[in-house]
């Protein structure tokens, strides 16, 4: 296509696209050759390393050129009716497509270094961005101390680049790109104090994880190329709206890109890995499993939705949403028995990915969306509160041990406890209008089962998110006697401030009488209805009173004398009892994992290593050489060094020789 | 006086070829071995220089200054191999030579 048709009159979408993806890049490359060798300088008799601010300038200038590009698409003048995902036949105008080179061409087939600018890719990379630059503003104080300071900022600005890839991707393949760059960032980091052996495991159970969802998303990609000829998304969603492929080959593919999705946003069966991801720097499961890299399931699934939309009777969808709403209620499940704070905050984010993929799977692209940026919000503030915690009590982690912290670290707590406030759902913090939301849109699609699941898993997340939050920062102060918990320094306060007021205007983005965002994107992600008058204040009111109650059996549970003794009389053998253990035990999953493919892959490894190859491989090689040289053993014998036995076989070979010449031809002449 | 048929002078060589190759088989001293090489050689010689009567042309009388040629070579650098044997271990046996072996 022609590329200047497309920049002009329009501002330097190269020139920001570059900016935004390639700055990050340089910067993580940079501080991976000459990390090492910067030095520090001190504010406030402060040491800061120049590694963590060149890094937190880099992503500062990606967010300036996000703003600009935003800036700039807002001012674009839209046509009357465009609706995205095939539902209008009106040109989105705020649609660019910045080339940067060609990347391969094998016969018709093309691809370019392509990015897409339109209003999902921008709002996204405001998110990565805006979130991406406050972690890491907050990492220099939380990392300050680390020997390896330098080398976290390189994968942190690595991931963001790739972050950024992904969500700018104008074809698949580039997205792809992205996608595997921030898988292997993730892995990086949550390897990142690889001399544990927890942390070293975790980061390849998270990569083999991946691996399984990634395999799924190639695949889907071999289907589209097959049936559309092309990887960019523009003309795979013009060829799925447009009855181009089949019902069951939309099906097919959709199925296998929400399998790559699974993999990446944690959903069932694959969300194993992201609860063992914890045992990263906090911060950087803040950014990467918390606000940016798990959502890229849920971007690519309404990136991609007129293919789940042209699956055969809506399967792909009922799918992705059923998956959604039942990962929603089993990781919230785990996390009201968990006492590691990251990692109920761990399921807790798996159960909310949970929630965006219900909105996806009911066609709500954008209330998932609006629900992705919340979380953002609202998830990274309790990450980093939580590591403000840890950073606080000696990486303490267990929740039993702490208790009134708000005390000492007064802007921690009140942060901490806007974004409680906000995930449980109580208006009007950020997490109650798009929980509402994507509720809403369920009941309004006669789905009142998924509308139930997510209800309860409503009721769910405030019970153990107010249990998390009361038990550490409520109640009598309490911690180990050996630590002196202390706010945090400006540098990891500052972020939290900031988020934490997202936390609580954040919902202003897309309230329901004006749906603001959900309009924005609407010529990219369709439209989808929502509850009307009475029956929207019913529900949100539902939702209120259910989030309300979670909260007052949180704070009856755990603050109260009588709840304390409630909780010690429910120790043996109720139902209740049974299920909070299975809880605690996580349900088995990693057990029957393990037994099932864990194991017998191990078996089949060491079969294939011993026996196959050590013996059956091996056994053929070193056969022949055995062969060889037991025959050599009984022949070299002839080898006997007496001149004349060579003599006497030399003349006992040309007679036989001469025989059988004479045999053969008949005798001479 | 009739001329001695070509056979008789080709069973000569046939005698002449086995008594050399026995000779060389049977006997252990190196000059011995080599002079019944020679009669093998000569043996073929003749062998060759009937069959070129025998056919009416040149060719087999041709091999036969090659054959002259390699001996006369081959002697050379025999009898030199033997002498530096001799020189060593002060016998001419070929079973005393037998190192290079398995």
């Amino acid at each position: 296509m022609d590329l200047s048709a497309s920049l002009i009159p329009g501002p330097d979408y190269m020139g920001l696209t570059a900016t935004i993806i390639l700055w990050p890049l340089g910067t993580a490359l940079f501080l991976l050759l000459f990390g090492k060798r910067l030095s520090t300088f001190k504010v406030g008799g402060r040491e800061i390393p120049w590694a963590g601010v060149i890094a937190v300038l880099t992503l500062l200038r990606s967010f300036v050129a996000a703003v600009a590009m935003f800036v700039d698409i807002v001012g674009v003048e839209l046509a009357e009716g465009a609706v995205g995902h095939g539902g209008a036949n009106v040109e989105n105008a705020r649609t660019f497509t910045v080339h940067m080179f060609d990347w391969m061409q094998v016969g018709g087939f093309a691809v370019g270094a392509d990015f897409l600018i339109d209003q999902l890719s921008v709002v996204l990379a405001l998110v990565v961005t805006g979130v991406g630059t406050l972690i890491a503003l907050y990492s220099i104080g939380y990392m300050h101390h680390d020997p390896r300071f330098h080398r976290y900022f390189a994968y942190l600005s690595l991931f963001a680049s790739a972050m950024l890839m992904l969500i700018f991707g104008d074809n698949l393949l580039v997205t792809f790109v992205g996608w595997e760059g921030v898988g292997l960032c993730s892995y990086l980091l949550i390897g990142f104090w690889f001399e544990r052996p927890a942390a070293a495991t975790a980061a390849k159970k998270a990569f083999i994880v991946n691996r399984i969802g990634d395999f799924s998303f190639l695949l889907g990609m071999f289907l589209l190329v097959a049936a559309v000829g092309s990887l960019k998304i523009e003309d795979i969603n013009a060829a799925a709206s447009g009855g181009q492929i089949s019902g069951g080959i939309a099906t097919i593919a959709a199925l296998l890109l929400f399998g790559g999705a699974v993999g990446k946003s944690a959903q069932i069966p694959l969300y194993v890995w992201l609860p063992d991801a914890m045992e990263g720097p906090t911060p950087a499961s803040a950014l990467i499993h918390a606000a940016t890299m798990v959502t890229a399931g849920v971007y690519m699934v309404a990136r991609m939705g007129p293919v789940f939309l042209a699956s055969e009777g809506d399967l792909a969808l009922t799918v992705v949403a059923w998956v959604g709403a039942l990962t929603a209620l089993w990781a919230a499940l785990i996390a009201c028995t968990e006492y590691d704070i990251k990692r109920v905050l761990a399921y807790s984010t798996v159960s909310q990915l949970g929630y965006m993929f219900l909105a996806n799977g009911l066609g709500a692209f954008s209330g998932g969306i609006f629900h992705l940026i919340t979380h953002a919000f609202f998830k990274a503030l309790m990450f980093m509160g939580a590591g403000s915690v840890m950073h606080a009590l000696a990486n303490e982690t267990d929740m039993r041990k702490m208790g009134g912290l708000r005390k000492v670290m007064p802007i921690t707590g009140a942060t901490f406890l806007l974004g409680w406030l906000a995930i449980s759902g109580i208006v009007p913090f950020a997490g109650f209008w798009s929980k509402d939301a994507i509720l809403a849109a369920a009941w309004e699609q006669g789905e009142y089962a998924l509308w139930g699941i997510g209800l309860f898993t409503a009721l769910l997340t405030a019970y153990y998110m107010s249990r998390l939050y009361l038990r550490v920062f409520e109640g009598p102060l309490k911690h180990d006697p050996d630590v002196h918990p202390h706010e945090s320094p400006w540098t990891m306060w500052v972020p939290l401030a900031v988020l934490g007021g997202l936390s609580v205007v954040g919902g202003a983005i897309n309230l329901p009488w004006d749906l603001r965002l959900e309009h924005f994107l609407t010529p990219v992600l369709g439209e989808f209805e929502v509850p009307h008058g009475a029956t929207a204040w019913i529900l949100a009111g539902v939702a209120l009173c259910v989030a309300v109650s979670g909260i007052a059996l949180a704070r009856f549970l755990f603050l109260t004398q009588r709840g304390a003794e409630l909780r010690a009389r429910l120790v043996t053998g109720s139902w209740l009892d049974k299920l909070l253990t299975a809880s605690r035990n996580k349900f088995k999953v990693d057990e029957v994992y393990e037994a099932t493919i864990q194991r017998p892959g191990h078996r089949f490894a060491m079969f294939s290593a011993y026996k196959v190859d050590a013996k059956g491989i091996d056994g053929v090689v070193n056969g022949a050489g055995a062969l060889v040289a037991w025959l050599s053993d009984g022949v070299r014998r002839l080898q006997s060094g007496y001149v004349r036995n060579y003599a006497a076989l030399f003349l006992l070979g040309v007679v036989v020789l001469l025989s059988a010449l004479i045999l053969r031809v008949g005798p001479l002449g | 006086m009739s001329e001695v048929p070509p056979g008789f002078y080709l069973a000569l060589a046939g005698l002449m070829f086995t008594i050399g190759a026995v000779g060389a088989l049977v006997r252990r001293n190196a000059i011995v071995i080599f002079m019944f090489v020679e009669l093998m050689l000569n043996a073929v010689n003749l062998a060759f220089v009937t069959f070129a009567r025998m056919r009416g042309n040149l060719d087999g009388q041709v091999l036969v200054f090659f054959v002259l040629v390699v001996a006369a070579a081959e002697v050379v650098v025999g009898l030199a191999i033997i002498v530096s044997i001799f020189r060593r271990r002060a016998s001419a046996d070929v079973d005393d030579v037998n190192l290079l072996k398995w």
